[in-house]
């Protein structure tokens, strides 16, 4: 049960340090989105990101600094298998899944859907 | 013939005559508390249509032909159609326009074109170069959204300053003749650029240009802001109405009593969730061609200074970091002829 | 008449005049929806581990199925208006992601499969992906004359 409280509170919080970004900065939800992704590479290459990942488990992966964590980490994993090219093979591979699922749904969903008036 | 008075005035000498207008809206501006006074309320808002763009375009199409028929004429008599709208290289206009063979001028004035367009229509008029002309402006929440901001399903939200486009088309059939009411005269607007960079907030980018046009209205005319029952300004919703007052109070001018803003009256902001209030091409001028022409025609109120404000930018000079640059435009509309 | 106003006294007369975002307000929405988002991802977590996944594909499950459930939230004209409660409730987790990459190849399909669909489906995820795996190669050299 401890597990799903702190996926709660550690995403929620990662959440609304986003919404502060954004009513603070007045920046686009494309530029939030890019600065988590870095953040998120950036704090798992330092190797500090994986304590985040061990208190919050999804709450800690689910939003985008897990994808530029699971980046880093798809990285140095590579390295450390393949020596070098792990450099240039590392990062799409371990986030292969999810950029492949959203680019197929959304390629059905298009296919589907027509745009909906706010 | 218009004789220029002032800086950037013109009179007019003929009795320019706003014959009809019409004025079609979507289904949110159709809940809104100006809904008795439009002719057309969208069920659909793609009209049938494939794609928001042809939308727009169906849209202005039918409500130029409803004008031309509430004025007891047809497409053959009117001299000259000038309208505009929000859409890349004025293509709703264009598309609009298309089918109705009237000769064209395609204009653009962002959310003032509905001022510059009647400005033109007057101007044609009273040099004898038309006797029949129909000016409009149209734009659509959905296609201006996705040419300025994003597409309608990503999942942002808007902030407090931002404004809504109102869709719609509001048309004017502008002839000479003797029907109340009459453009009498104009003020020309020129570019004002205070260095607003934020485009959710078009009426602090719009407001200096509007309380511009508006002084130099009362210079050029020598008239006070008493003068008019009401001074409408177009789309500068609830921040760029704060902002006008303050400007023009500062230069010495209280018009506080008599003005109205088009963005404000179209949307209901607390049950419509409109925030600072509506905006585009169509605010002013379906608010024109719905409540402001109906109030005049039936005399419930006598004159009016009319000065729809537009934000002139494109997604690319926001993105280069270009700051918004304002106008508006100015056109007086009264019961009293110049010429009885 | 005064004088003329400045720049920056009309920027600082309107940043008076804008009333602010509600940013107590917005961050407990995004508090309460991003965390309900990544409680649903820990559930789903759980599950692929219960039946046997390592960690590793367990997440991966996750992402799958959070990307896709978005998509189709997506699809169907609901995702919008999550976003418009939630904010960065709803942008920053990797549905957010998802949003972002299905809803302008649903908006641009209008100009067609290759130019509209397939030019734009990237227009607000590409830099995600660009500076994504910029930095992660930047990590990976570091990485590598650190030893």
């Amino acid at each position: 049960m401890m597990d799903y409280i702190n996926a709660f509170w550690v995403g929620g919080v990662i959440c609304a340090i986003g919404q502060i970004l954004i009513d603070k900065t007045k920046l686009t939800s494309a530029r939030i989105l890019v600065f988590y992704v870095i953040a998120g590479c950036v704090l798992g290459g330092l190797g500090i990101y994986r304590y985040v990942v061990d208190i919050g488990g999804a709450g800690a992966t689910v939003p985008l600094l897990g994808f530029g964590y699971n980046l880093s980490k798809g990285v140095m994993k590579e390295i450390d298998e393949s020596g070098m090219i792990g450099i240039l093979t590392g990062g799409l591979k371990a986030t292969a899944a999810g950029i492949c699922a959203a680019i197929l749904s959304a390629f059905v969903m298009a296919l589907i859907f027509d745009p909906k008036e706010k | 013939m218009a004789k220029h008075i002032g800086k950037q005035s013109m009179k007019f000498d003929k009795n320019i005559s706003i014959k009809a207008t019409a004025s079609t809206v979507g289904t949110k501006e159709g809940e809104g508390p100006l809904r008795e006074y439009f002719d057309v309320i969208l069920q659909d808002n793609l009209l049938g249509q494939e794609s928001w763009e042809k939308a727009e375009s169906k849209m202005a199409s039918d409500n130029l032909k409803l004008a031309i028929n509430k004025a007891g004429l047809s497409p053959r008599d009117i001299d000259y159609v000038i309208t505009g709208d929000l859409l890349n290289q004025c293509c709703g206009s264009t598309f609009g326009v298309r089918g109705l063979k009237i000769p064209f001028f395609g204009v653009f004035g962002a959310c003032s074109t509905m001022g510059e367009a009647m400005s033109l229509c007057a101007i044609l008029i009273d040099g004898g170069g038309a006797k029949n002309t129909i000016a409009g402006a149209s734009s659509h929440f959905c296609s201006a959204e996705k040419q300025f901001r994003f597409p309608m399903d990503l999942g942002t939200q808007r902030t407090p300053t931002a404004t809504w486009t109102v869709t719609g088309d509001g048309a004017a059939v502008i002839t000479e003749g003797n029907e109340h009411p009459y453009i009498t005269g104009i003020t020309t607007g020129k570019i004002v650029d205070m260095g607003i960079t934020d485009a959710n907030n078009m009426g602090a980018a719009m407001a200096p240009a509007a309380a511009d046009a508006i002084y130099q209205h009362f210079q050029d005319f020598g008239r006070k802001p008493d003068h008019y029952d009401h001074i409408v300004t177009g789309d500068l919703g609830y921040v760029g109405k704060d902002l006008l007052l303050k400007l023009l109070k500062e230069k010495g001018y209280d018009i506080s009593k008599v003005h109205i803003d088009c963005g404000i009256e179209i949307f209901d902001k607390d049950r419509q969730d409109t925030h600072s209030g509506g905006s585009g091409c169509a605010c002013s001028a379906v608010t024109f061609a719905g409540m402001l022409y109906h109030k005049l025609r039936r005399k419930m109120i006598n004159s009016i200074l009319f000065v729809p404000t537009g934000a002139l930018m494109s997604p690319t000079s926001v993105q280069q970091g270009e700051s918004i640059a304002g106008i508006a435009h100015c056109v007086v509309i009264e019961n009293q002829g110049v010429s009885q | 008449m005064g004088k003329e106003m400045t720049k920056e006294q009309y920027g600082k007369m309107v940043k008076k005049a804008s009333p602010n975002s509600p940013i107590i307000k917005n961050c407990v929405k995004a508090f309460i929806v991003g965390g309900i988002i990544c409680t649903i991802g820990q559930v789903i977590t759980n599950i692929a581990k219960f039946y046997g996944a390592s960690v590793e594909e367990a997440g991966t499950y996750t992402s799958v199925i959070l990307v896709v459930a978005a998509s189709i939230l997506t699809g169907l004209g609901l995702y919008s208006k999550l976003g418009k409660f939630a904010g960065a409730g709803s942008i920053v987790p990797i549905t957010g992601f998802s949003n972002s990459v299905t809803s302008p190849a649903i908006e641009f399909k209008k100009e067609g499969m290759i130019l509209g669909l397939g030019a734009k489906i990237f227009i607000v995820a590409g830099p995600v992906i660009l500076y994504g795996v910029l930095t992660s190669v930047i990590v990976g050299i570091v990485y590598c004359i650190l030893g």
